[in-house]
């Protein structure tokens, strides 16, 4: 069963760069793969078209049947339902403590109290961060931040978990931490998992698929791949 | 109930940000609070003017004189035919007698001086007192009445009156223009103020809108907030206005300069004016919110 379906995307901003170039993807359920590429490749516009903040110029991308290149602005909730979101820069609320800020992904979609608590708590639990609810996000190292990002992202069980640069601001041994807390995800509730990286360590200790863009075309799609400094 | 769950996360969100963002609240409050007494300044004098004019106008009377040659049947048919104008409101018939009476009373001067008239000697004419319908007419129907047979003279003070008239006239479309010209005012520096304090959560509605949340649900708590912000905006100006106007009716004995310009009994117009300051106060701050927000759901 494949997840995500991505047909002859093409993506060409209004500057008139082609970011992504008749791109042809597709990716099975449970699996975990890492897109990379250089700067300029075209894959922050991938991940971002699979979470539908920029829509493709050309081509279809479906995700769990659920057309997102048709999806109306209005209408983007119902897909980032069914998916979480991992940043580069963790993106918390500043002012909430760790548990709301996992708790706020429930409370927007109007899930009851009880069901929150649980579930939060679950969440936190498997990211290792129980100790920790009533911290502020400042009073975190970036690690743990990174980790609150991963709860909620996880907190409502999506099918798929997106992830954009997630150890971009993380020292390396922090860094394997995550994806440690990735792959056990991966691992134990079978969510697929996309994450873009430039982190060579990473990418070759994983051991995973790895998906290469250069200039915005598919030159490489390796299951158990390493970062291959030549193609990019 | 997933709906009544929603909307008291909303309202809890809205007193939460309210709080925490005080400062910010505290600009919004403080210009709601600023132009809601202003309008209601100016609703109080709209009021007033509108109440002098209604008084004026329930003063205004066509004293209609009646030659002294007629007799009682030539009276009845005058009666008969000022019962036919149609501006007509009220009639009130008073002979000479009852007029040098009432005089009397009025003023000790007077009555020293005409005690001594008999009934012969009386200079007063038998009137009319015509009160009419719609005042702008007034002049026609003056003239109407003084061509009636058997009726001597007309007399409405009608420099006074039209230039009363005028006056109002001028007052009142004014305040009502500054009124409606504040109000717009207000919405346009709400939209402002709480764009600002949307600008600072920009990140926030951001995050929302990535874990899954309607745009129906992230506007509630702003536009409730809007709606808080209004509510607490008002409190000042209601005070204002209660205390200010019963102050000031006191002040002033209830009429300005003359009996004839009487002031708004203080009850209950100023409870009335107070709901619709709160009104203006919570549907500016929701409006503004509203239209605060729609420029971040685009992400």
């Amino acid at each position: 069963m494949e997840l995500i379906r991505i047909k002859n995307v093409t993506k060409q901003y209004k500057n008139g760069v082609t970011a992504v170039y008749d791109l042809d993807l597709k990716i099975k359920k449970g699996d975990f793969v890492f897109i990379i590429g250089g700067t300029g490749s075209g894959k922050s516009t991938l991940i971002k078209m699979l979470y539908r903040e920029e829509k493709p110029t050309k081509g279809e991308i479906i995700i769990g049947g659920l057309n997102v290149a048709r999806l109306k602005n209005s209408k983007v909730y119902k897909l980032r339902r069914k998916l979480g979101i991992v940043f580069q820069d963790y993106r918390l609320l500043p002012k909430a403590t760790v548990y709301e800020n996992v708790a706020f992904a429930l409370e927007v979609i109007g899930a009851k109290k009880e069901e929150i608590n649980k579930k939060v708590l679950k969440a936190l639990e498997v990211v290792g961060l129980k100790g920790k609810v009533r911290n502020y996000p400042n009073e975190l190292s970036g690690g743990e931040q990174q980790r609150v990002a991963i709860a909620r992202a996880i907190v409502n069980n999506p099918k798929l978990l997106l992830c954009d640069e997630p150890t971009g601001n993380l020292d390396p041994e922090m860094s394997m931490e995550i994806m440690k807390v990735l792959e056990e995800i991966n691992n134990t509730t079978d969510t697929t998992i996309v994450m873009v990286t430039h982190d060579k360590a990473i990418v070759d200790k994983m051991k995973k698929r790895v998906v290469t863009l250069k200039d915005g075309r598919l030159v490489s799609d390796v299951e158990k791949g390493k970062y291959n400094n030549e193609a990019i | 109930m997933k709906p009544f769950r929603m909307l008291g996360r909303s309202i809890r969100d809205a007193f939460k940000s309210v709080f925490r963002n005080f400062s910010l609240s505290l600009a919004s409050i403080s210009c709601i609070t600023i132009t809601l007494i202003i309008v209601a300044v100016a609703l109080i004098g709209t009021a007033n003017v509108n109440n002098f004019t209604k008084v004026i106008k329930e003063d205004v009377t066509i004293v209609v004189f009646v030659d002294r040659k007629a007799d009682e049947t030539k009276v009845k048919a005058i009666r008969q035919r000022l019962d036919n104008l149609s501006n007509v409101s009220a009639i009130e018939y008073k002979t000479k007698q009852q007029l040098r009476e009432e005089m009397e009373i009025s003023s000790s001067i007077l009555e020293s001086t005409m005690k001594d008239w008999s009934e012969e000697d009386n200079p007063l004419k038998d009137t009319f007192q015509v009160k009419v319908e719609d005042i702008t007419e007034i002049g026609d129907t003056a003239e109407k009445i003084k061509a009636i047979d058997g009726v001597d003279s007309v007399n409405y003070g009608e420099t006074m009156v039209n230039r009363f008239l005028d006056a109002f006239r001028v007052i009142n479309k004014g305040t009502m223009f500054a009124v409606v010209a504040l109000i717009i005012v207000t919405v346009f520096l709400i939209i402002n103020t709480i764009k600002l304090t949307i600008f600072s959560r920009k990140r926030e509605i951001s995050i929302m809108r990535l874990v899954g949340a309607s745009n129906f649900t992230i506007k509630m708590p702003f536009v409730i907030e809007g709606m808080v912000l209004g509510l607490i905006g008002s409190i000042i100006p209601i005070l204002v206005i209660i205390y200010g106007y019963f102050a000031g009716y006191k002040h002033f004995n209830g009429q300005l300069y003359s009996p004839l310009i009487k002031l708004v009994e203080p009850e209950p117009f100023i409870y009335q004016l107070s709901g619709l300051v709160l009104v203006i106060g919570v549907v500016v701050g929701m409006i503004g919110s509203y239209r605060a927000v729609r420029k971040y759901l685009k992400v």
